[in-house]
């Protein structure tokens, strides 16, 4: 690794995980974090390479606990070269890998190959997720202890929930040793009953099989429950609902060892982008409507959820903002609304698009970086996502003024799967350091997009 | 991609060549009601008329067509609906093609787009759709500079049987607005309710649903009259089937499918039957001479009872021959001479 010293310098520096909010300084070399250096402007550093970030904000590299590489086996959606790149370019230096590859990572040697290929093409750090059960199929439990051997950081059937209750309560209980969370998609399907996106006016203006509310709620309530019995770690993937929140919050005050994240599309969108329209609720349903890059698992809710949700996420109940990345190919889109495939394209966009939240003062901005580097890193329970002197050096710049227009084709992302796409967004990462080295660097042209 | 002003039929004749412009407005397409206006739908209704007299001729021919290429494609099984079109079309002297494609091809490896973007090549004036995927109709009129007909698609929308039944009604009584129009039957997955809602409300109609809760969207109550947030403005939701088919103009029965007991939503169609079929007893309780509707097929014993589908009142026979001069008015609005809104690739901006 790189002996390069640099110093970051002038930049309003947010290190949530000490604390620390103020315009500062902050040395790296060998790859770790020297020391953050407050209050001397203009102040030299010897042999240090300097980056100037007035009028920036500096802040630990994101950590994303959702992400899908879809490699092995999806090569041609994403690949875990273009999958960390586009990580990179959303100020992300540790994503997660979620085990619904082909074939899945149920077993130490499909997670050996991510984490070995990782390692020599990934341009971040990539954490893999092990399945809960064989084959994600729910009826058997994977070799937990195989996969926490190989350094999974949880276990989870991703899409598809565990819907045998008995089976979950063992994954939670035998995780229990082995100390990793149960990352279980909480979704009943039988009252989810084949629908495509939330039930509600929309749905019914477009004739659209809505999923209730409650199909989530549900079962965030049983695996609350089962968690409880098992004393167990129980981690809520990409929470949406009003009810699940009110689950979360009663199982927390009562001690249960729980954390939930929410993804940046579930803060910003609702179901009426569904018209295509980027929210706006047209008199007449248009040949827009029906946008297929709004159809994700869980679906687009109400404008109700999404306030709550924030509400949520600005004091606490929410953990963490996790992206639930899920590249998808043309042919995976471009379609009927029925047969598009479940998922957004995310880790480019997450940033900006929640940093809006803190334009309209919904949520501050320590307390979103917080969700993004200090609280994911807590669930992993990881030396990760804060600048503490001996940390690896992972750095996010984000220039709060930048405003750019979405254009999926300038993705580092092999797909191209966006609701933004044409969406104006201001608050941007515009360089990104791994390991003391950079990573990501927004170029002036592609900046000069204003 | 262009996008011609062409003003929907008014005239009582389709040989007419000066079809009068006053209700120009971009049309291209019929995807659904909810963007034609209450004028424009009398227009088509009007040049319907002049239709339906064409369906009566010795000779059932006229070519104001004549050229003009229409494919229906239905990726549905229906009979009445296709052989509609497709008449519609002969007897405008249209080339009509029929495609009778399954929805799983897909899976079979040509996707929805292919296959549009395959039929767009041959230079095709109008394109019939039928599809069990709600809003497939926006996402090939997207894929086609043809004229987009939406014949049915999921449990969204099928404005040409709505059409038809305006058209039917209107014959009968006349001026639709403040008439009242009792619908029976499963509304959570009828695209057939769905439009003849819009299409009743929009002509001034005052409309009511009856059916068990189980089939209605879980943001509706029944008991309650629907507001503004609903998307159905005004929509009565009866407590029962008496109260909604109490002095009615109109009753309309809808088709009940054996999936819905097989889902749950109907312990059985005989309870069905007897709570919701329309019969002699409820037809009594509806005005002396409101009209019985029901857009077919039937189950006959279920959602309506066989002396009254047969009886004085009904005119469901009426409504298929109305299809035909419906869509003859549609295809004639979307393709007629002077009025194609087809462009050829060279002549995009």
């Amino acid at each position: 690794m790189a002996a390069r010293k640099l110093a970051i310098t002038g930049g309003r520096v947010i290190d949530p995980a000490q604390g620390i909010d103020m315009i500062s300084d902050v040395l790296i070399s060998n790859g770790k974090i020297v020391e953050i250096v407050a209050g001397s402007p203009g102040k030299s550093y010897g042999d240090y390479e300097v980056i100037d970030a007035s009028g920036k904000i500096v802040a630990p590299g994101f950590v994303d606990l959702h992400t899908h590489l879809r490699d092995p086996g999806q090569e041609w959606k994403e690949t875990i070269i273009t999958g960390t790149r586009a990580a990179a370019h959303g100020g992300f230096t540790t994503i997660s890998a979620m085990p619904n590859t082909d074939p899945v990572q149920d077993s130490a040697a499909v997670v050996d190959d991510v984490m070995r290929r990782a390692a020599t093409d990934g341009v971040v750090r990539v954490l893999p997720i092990g399945a809960i059960s064989v084959g994600q199929k729910g009826k058997e439990l994977a070799p937990m202890g195989e996969l926490a051997d190989s350094g999974v950081i949880g276990f989870s059937d991703d899409g598809n929930p565990v819907a045998d209750a008995n089976l979950m309560r063992q994954a939670l209980s035998y995780s229990v040793e082995l100390g990793l969370p149960i990352i279980n998609h909480a979704e009943d399907k039988k009252i989810a009953a084949g629908g495509v996106m939330s039930a509600g006016a929309v749905a019914t203006r477009l004739g659209l099989a809505g999923v209730p509310a409650a199909a989530e709620t549900v079962m965030v309530a049983r695996d609350l429950h089962l968690a409880d019995l098992t004393k167990s770690r129980l981690h809520i993937p990409h929470i949406s609902t009003m009810g699940s929140l009110v689950a979360l919050r009663a199982a927390k005050e009562s001690g249960v060892d729980v954390t939930a994240e929410v993804t940046p599309h579930h803060l910003t969108l609702n179901d009426e982008w569904i018209f295509g329209l980027h929210g706006e609720v047209p008199a007449i349903v248009g040949s827009e409507a029906y946008d297929t890059n709004t159809k994700v698992n869980p679906p687009l809710r109400s404008r109700a959820d999404v306030e709550a949700l924030i509400e949520a996420l600005s004091d606490g109940l929410i953990d963490i903002i996790a992206t639930d990345h899920a590249p998808h190919s043309a042919t995976d889109k471009v379609c009927t609304y029925n047969d598009a495939a479940h998922g957004i394209n995310v880790l480019e966009t997450a940033f900006s698009s929640v940093f809006g939240l803190v334009d309209v003062g919904k949520i501050t901005a320590v307390r979103l970086i917080e969700s993004l580097t200090a609280g994911p890193a807590e669930i992993l329970r990881k030396d990760l996502g804060s600048l503490k002197k001996g940390f690896s050096a992972d750095v996010a710049i984000i220039d709060p003024g930048n405003k750019w227009v979405v254009d999926p084709t300038q993705f580092e992302s092999k797909s191209v799967n966006s609701p933004l796409t044409g969406v104006e967004l201001a608050g941007r990462v515009v360089q990104t350091i791994y390991q003391g080295e950079t990573v990501f660097e927004l170029n002036a042209v592609a900046g000069a997009k204003q | 991609m262009t996008n011609p002003t062409i003003t929907v039929g008014n005239g009582a004749n389709a040989e007419a060549t000066d079809v009068a412009d006053a209700t120009a407005s971009p049309r291209h397409h019929l995807l659904d009601l909810d963007d034609l206006s209450a004028s424009e739908i009398s227009d088509l209704l009007d040049s319907a008329e002049g239709m339906l007299e064409i369906t009566g001729r010795d000779v059932r021919k006229t070519p104001a067509l004549r050229g003009k290429t229409i494919i229906t494609m239905f990726f549905e099984n229906s009979t009445r609906t296709r052989v509609s079109f497709e008449q519609a079309g002969k007897i405008l002297g249209a080339d009509v093609i029929n495609v009778t494609a399954s929805a799983s091809s897909v899976s079979k490896g040509e996707s929805l787009l292919n296959t549009v973007k395959t039929l767009q090549a041959m230079q095709i004036d109008a394109l019939v759709v039928r599809h069990p995927h709600s809003g497939a109709p926006y996402f090939i009129s997207n894929y086609t500079d043809a004229a987009v007909v939406n014949a049915g698609d999921g449990t969204h929308a099928h404005p040409t049987q709505s059409l038809l039944d305006l058209f039917t009604v209107r014959n009968h009584i006349g001026d639709i607005a403040g008439k009242k129009i009792a619908i029976v039957g499963d509304v959570l997955y009828s695209r057939v309710a769905r439009s003849s809602i819009i299409a009743f409300q929009k002509m001034g109609a005052e409309v009511t649903i009856s059916c068990p809760n189980t089939l209605i969207p879980d943001e509706w109550q029944l008991g309650t009259v629907l507001d503004e947030s609903t998307g159905f403005d005004g929509l009565k939701l009866a407590k029962n089937v008496d109260e909604a088919v109490d002095s009615a103009d109109v009753v309309m029965a809808l088709r009940i499918q054996q999936e819905r007991q097989d889902s749950g939503h109907v312990p059985t169609l005989r309870e069905y039957a007897e709570r919701w079929g329309i019969n002699s007893e409820r037809m009594a309780l509806a005005n002396d001479d409101a009209l019985l509707m029901h857009p077919g097929p039937m189950n006959e014993g279920v959602e309506i009872s066989s002396d009254v589908a047969h009886g004085a009142q009904s005119v469901v026979e009426e409504q298929v021959r109305n299809g035909v001069a419906v869509r003859m008015a549609v295809l004639y609005a979307l393709c007629a001479p002077g009025k194609s809104t087809r462009v050829s690739s060279g002549d995009e901006a």
